[in-house]
Formats: structure tokens, sequence, C-alpha cells
């Protein structure tokens, strides 16, 4: 009765995404209605939120656009590919640590960054520095939490984000399903081999 | 429109002006794969807004500081740890927000796994994490972050207590 083909294809193609959309437009709405004081204050962050994201998105998507046409596998696999080294991580850091807006806009470049052949460490260090190293991020943190603290937690978390990025690699190896994503390129062939 | 978003636009305007130079073809597929890609990423993204808006809209401030203000040791930093990973706080609000409870009794070691959750953990994000990256990914970059964040806390409150970090 159970095809485990048609179930795999059905789960790949329902749409989580929409039905988080969904709901989550419900739980808002409803609960505003119960409190609209509240109400509008959620109403508010979240357009402050679409301003700011309206802005930035689709400029990184563009990037990543010619990033896919334009970057040869090899590049990226010289850079961070597997015999990149220390320096693959050094870059990975540096890249990451760039003023370039919330977590959410990396991944599609994380993303594409495996696809072009980019070792798994290097990504996982490059998220990891885009979540806590930001730089306009650390200023504020500065000013409010003083450089005591604030370069303690820096110096700490660099340290030991390197061997966790190195660990989690070799964990994600060694699944069978290295890539399991729908990929950047699914529906464009070619695009790759480019 | 902020700096950053002036300067990240400009940026990829004067990108895809070179590359218009230089070839039409690859120019317009570059913008295919941008479209694909903001097509596919659409809901999740605007998912993400609205429970930004309910988190931070309906959940007081007040009670976050009761479940980790006051010194409660290692407990209280997993507690801190945890609610990092669950609560999306922009970053410009988190600091303000730790250094309150900081002055209201919270642990410096809580506060440190506080806000390194905050910043490296996203239950929010994770259904865009894993339609970008896979499920095996997220997992482990979340895991592990946890676990840095957790370790890093420990160090920090150690070395407060030879060193004090925060007056």
């Amino acid at each position: 009765m159970k095809e485990p083909v048609s179930k795999t294809s059905w789960r790949k193609r329902f749409r989580w995404d929409l039905l988080i959309l969904i709901t989550s437009f419900i739980v808002v709405s409803s609960l505003s209605l119960l409190n609209p004081f509240r109400g509008s204050q959620a109403f508010r962050i979240s357009l402050e939120y679409f301003k700011e994201m309206i802005f930035i998105l689709p400029a990184v998507m563009v990037l990543m656009g010619l990033f896919a046409v334009w970057v040869r596998r090899e590049t990226v696999v010289r850079w961070l590919g597997e015999g990149s080294g220390f320096k693959g991580m050094l870059i990975s850091v540096l890249l990451g640590a760039l003023p370039t807006g919330p977590l959410y806009v990396a991944f599609p470049l994380a993303s594409m960054l495996i696809k072009k052949g980019a070792r798994v460490a290097n990504v996982l260090l490059f998220l990891c520095a885009w979540a806590c190293i930001k730089l306009p991020m650390e200023l504020v943190e500065l000013q409010f939490l003083g450089w005591r603290l604030t370069l303690a937690r820096l110096a700490l978390t660099v340290m030991f984000i390197i061997p966790a990025c190195l660990i989690g690699e070799v964990l994600y190896n060694r699944g069978e399903d290295k890539r399991g994503p729908d990929s950047i390129f699914e529906s464009q062939a070619g695009v790759e081999s480019i | 429109m902020s700096a950053t978003a002036i300067a990240i636009d400009s940026l990829v305007i004067i990108c895809l002006l070179v590359s218009f130079f230089k070839s039409r073809e690859k120019t317009k597929m570059a913008l295919r794969v941008a479209l694909n890609a903001m097509r596919r990423l659409g809901p999740s993204i605007l998912a993400v807004i609205i429970i930004i808006g309910l988190m931070v809209g309906f959940i007081p401030p007040k009670w976050i500081a009761s479940a980790i203000g006051g010194e409660r040791g290692i407990l209280g930093m997993v507690i801190a740890a945890l609610l990092g990973s669950v609560l999306f706080i922009p970053a410009l609000i988190a600091f303000p927000l730790a250094r309150s409870l900081l002055s209201l009794g919270a642990g410096v070691m809580a506060m440190s796994a506080f806000i390194t959750t905050l910043t490296m953990i996203g239950f929010v994000f994770l259904p865009l994490e894993i339609r970008e990256l896979g499920r095996r990914f997220a997992l482990i970059r979340n895991g592990f972050s946890l676990v840095v964040a957790i370790i890093v806390a420990l160090a920090i409150g150690l070395l407060h207590r030879f060193l004090p970090l925060y007056p």
C-alpha cells in the first residue's frame, strides 16, 4: 500500500513554510484580537523588519545569482575547499564578520558555497562568524557590556568555535545524504557547470 | 533605509552593471537564479517576520527577567541558554536588555550564554535553515552552537571569579 517513493515525494512537495506562515499569521491575528495593544506592537515590529528586509534581501539574492554565474567552482575550492587549511578558515571568519545583515540572509549564501565545493567546516565557520562576530553588533556590545566582557566572550567563542566546526564537519560527512536540501540549481540545470 | 542597506544595495548595483557589460546572457541567468531563490524563500521569510513580531510584541521583558534574573549558577545559565535559543531579540535590544538584567543581579555566566545563543541559534530560522542547507547541517550547526555557548559561558563564569569581567 505505502510506496516509499511516493511518500518521500509527498514529503518533499509539502510546503512546510506555507503551513508555518499561515499558522503564525492565524496565531498573531487571534492574539491581536484578544489584546489589541500588544497586537499593534507586534504589527509595528513586523513592519519594521519587513522594511529592513525588503531593502536588503533582493540585493543579496542578486549577489548570490551573480556569484552562481561568475565564480567558478575551482576558485571556491581553492579558497575554501578541502586543502584551504588555516587560510580558508580565516577567510570564512572574515567573510562572516562583514556587516551584511541578519543570519537568515546567510543561509542561501552558505548553501551556494557548499554547492560550489567549499569545505563544510568553513561554511559552518562562516555562519557562526556571521551570527556572532558581526562588526556593528560588537560595537553595540562594547557600548553596553564593556570591553572586558565583550573581549572575553568574543575570544572564547572564536577559540571554541573552530574545533566545534571541525568536529561538526566530521559528523556531517559521516551521514549518507551529504546534500539533503533542494538546491538553488535544481530548476536550472547547467548553471553550475559554467 | 539603514546605512548597511544602502552600502549593500549600491555594491550589488555596481556588480550588476559590471556583469551586464561583460555578458548580457550571464547577467540574465544570474537574475533568474536570484528570482528563483526569492520565490523559494519568500514564504519562510514572511513567516519569520510575523514570528518576530509575535515574540517581541507579546512576550513582556519582565518574564525574561524573572526567568534568569538573580544568581542561579549553572541552572540559571542553562535556562538562559535555552531561552536565548528559543527567543528572537535583535542585537540592538539584546545588549541593553542584557545590561539591565545584569544590573538586576543576573549572573555574568548566564548573560554570556544568553547572548551567544540569542545570536547564534534561531528556532525561528530553523525551517528556513533546513530548507536551504538540509536537516543534518542545520541540526549540527545549532547543536554545536548550543554546546559552544555553554562551554564559553562556563569559561566566562570561571574567569569572572578571578578577574571580574563586569563591574
